[in-house]
């Protein structure tokens, strides 16, 4: 899923200053369950906001909310009306809500109240690890479960550097080595002989690299008139 | 000859190679590099320049690279893969091959978090073991990484480190087997400090006969002070140096004397190693030892010299 982390507070008291009724509105999915960004950090938010425009002076109506999914029209649709109400909305979604939030209410000025961080899981309470970056070409058929370009710091293809250490990438003490892990894993599961595979050099242009991605899905769209 | 660079000549030749090492400068006065590499001449067959080493930027190493060929001598020239995409790394060995560079040597690179500009992207489009790949089908199958024809041939001589310190250990005979298998012709070895693991894993090369296809060439570093080792020691991924060298180096009067000194000692080991056709003298911020060096070794001069 996709994980997010909340801006400082400070950057937010000084973005949403000159706004006189702001809605904060948290997303229900990813950021929800990576406590970032759902219904509970949006009403926490807009406290804090209303407390530092107390103290400093500066009266705001402020009120906190959230929908489903901040990116899909569909549930911006049940709150449209209501948001138009307001002078600015402060999304607590990923990157992705704030943009499609923007795209669907034009009109509108929607301030992002996070940093989108990555895509990864919980590994423990309270500990999310990045594990994928869509590059658009999964190679973990290759590496039977544990993404080189992700897991390594310099997006090795053909094993580890000479910076592996003891399981530790050379980055810092406590970033382990991709490497390390796939090693471990293949020999674990018997496959050791993709280690000696050369790799050819990654097709980027299926990443970021070829410029914004679109899928179009002949078979799925709506076409118009039938 | 795949090069014909004087390094190539003397390894092909059955010569036990000598090779030194430069930084380029921080700044736009290349002089200080220059005068090193002077200094060295008759001591060295070829000078490694190193490619904005431990991430902190520094005159480009194919600029120092061309500035050596004006002068005679044979640089070797690094390339890392984290700063630059394949489009300016073949850009860059066209340019190092037009311009007389013949040795090319590919490496990882440090990760730019730990160098000057840590807020830096990293490009690692390709890595190491691909960039063996890329010259090696430019050189001998005259086409590029896209499969376009190159217009002039390309002369290289491949070059590659590998390093017995790191992890998995188990991993590292093949990791460097897989990198003659890319195209790597000859290669330097991370700084030597652990005997004992360094022996085990040069069986392990030999054992496979890596050394028969591959030069292979001792890195040694000579210690200068005991705060330099100690730092290494912890803080620097993928080397290992041994409490008995820093105690070594604690006991005695004259801590440089005795650094050099034991690099000297690690010189005469390695030859006694079967595998290893060539020593790597990292003298860092200390190039001007590097004629001493080779002189105590004893048997290293006169330097081959071919026309
Ligand atoms: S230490 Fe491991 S994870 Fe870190 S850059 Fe090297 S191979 Fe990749």
């Amino acid at each position: 899923m996709i994980i997010g982390e909340r801006k400082p507070l400070e950057e937010v008291f000084n973005r949403t200053d000159s706004f006189k009724k702001i809605c904060v509105l948290g997303c229900e999915t990813c950021v929800a369950v990576c406590l970032a960004g759902g219904d509970k950090e949006a009403q926490e938010t807009a406290e804090a906001i209303k407390m530092h425009r107390e103290q400093t002076n500066n009266p705001v109506e402020i009120k906190a909310s959230s929908i489903q999914r901040q990116c899909e029209y569909e549930f911006i649709d049940e709150v449209m009306e209501e948001l138009k109400e307001y002078d600015v909305i402060l999304s607590l979604a990923c990157g992705v809500g704030v943009q499609t939030m923007a795209t669907k209410v034009p009109e509108m000025f929607i301030l992002p109240g996070l940093n989108t961080s990555f895509l990864g899981y919980p590994l423990e309470q309270g500990v999310w690890m990045e594990n994928c970056k869509a590059c658009g070409d999964c190679v973990l058929d290759r590496t039977y479960g544990i993404c080189p370009v992700t897991r390594c710091s310099k997006s090795m293809m053909n094993g580890p550097c000479g910076g592996s250490s003891e399981g530790i990438c050379e980055v810092s003490k406590d970033t382990e080595c991709g490497w390390a892990l796939i090693y471990d894993r293949l020999k674990a599961l018997g496959k050791l002989e993709y280690m000696d595979e050369i790799i050819p050099p990654k097709n980027w242009s299926t990443s970021f690299h070829g410029g914004p991605r679109k899928i179009v899905r002949e078979d799925v769209k709506i076409v118009r008139g039938e | 000859m795949f090069a014909g660079s004087n390094l190539e000549k003397v390894l092909s030749n059955g010569h036990f190679a000598v090779t030194g090492e430069l930084g380029p400068m921080r700044g736009t006065d290349l002089g200080p590099c220059l005068e090193h590499a002077e200094h060295m001449r008759n001591h060295v067959d070829a000078y490694n320049i190193t490619c904005n080493q431990t991430a902190v930027v520094r005159i480009a190493s194919m600029a120092a690279a061309i500035k050596l060929v004006e002068r005679g001598m044979d640089p070797v020239m690094q390339m890392t893969v984290r700063d630059r995409n394949r489009i300016m790394l073949q850009a860059d060995i066209l340019g190092g091959a037009a311009c007389g560079v013949g040795n090319f040597l590919c490496i990882q690179g440090d990760h730019q978090t730990l160098g000057s500009e840590p807020q830096a992207k990293g490009v690692y489009d390709v890595d190491s073991t691909q960039l063996m790949r890329i010259i090696k089908n430019m050189r001998d199958e005259n086409v590029f990484a896209s499969g376009d024809k190159l217009e002039a041939p390309l002369k290289a001589f491949i070059g590659g480190v590998v390093n017995p310190f790191a992890d998995p250990f188990e991993y590292r005979v093949d990791r460097f087997a897989k990198k003659i298998e890319a195209g790597v012709q000859f290669v330097q070895t991370q700084c030597i400090y652990d005997m004992d693991r360094l022996k085990e894993y040069m069986k392990r090369v030999v054992d496979k006969g890596l050394h028969e296809k591959c030069y292979i060439m001792a890195g040694i570093t000579p210690l200068k002070a005991v705060g330099a080792a100690m730092y290494m020691k912890n803080n620097v991924a993928g080397i290992i140096i041994p409490d008995e060298i820093v105690a070594r180096l604690k006991g005695a009067k004259d801590k440089k004397k005795e650094g050099l000194k034991m690099a000297i000692e690690q010189i005469q080991q390695i030859r006694e190693i079967e595998g290893f056709k060539g020593v790597h003298i990292m003298a860092i911020a200390w190039e001007e030892m590097v004629p001493h060096i080779v002189e105590e070794v004893g048997g290293l001069l006169p330097r081959p010299k071919f026309d």
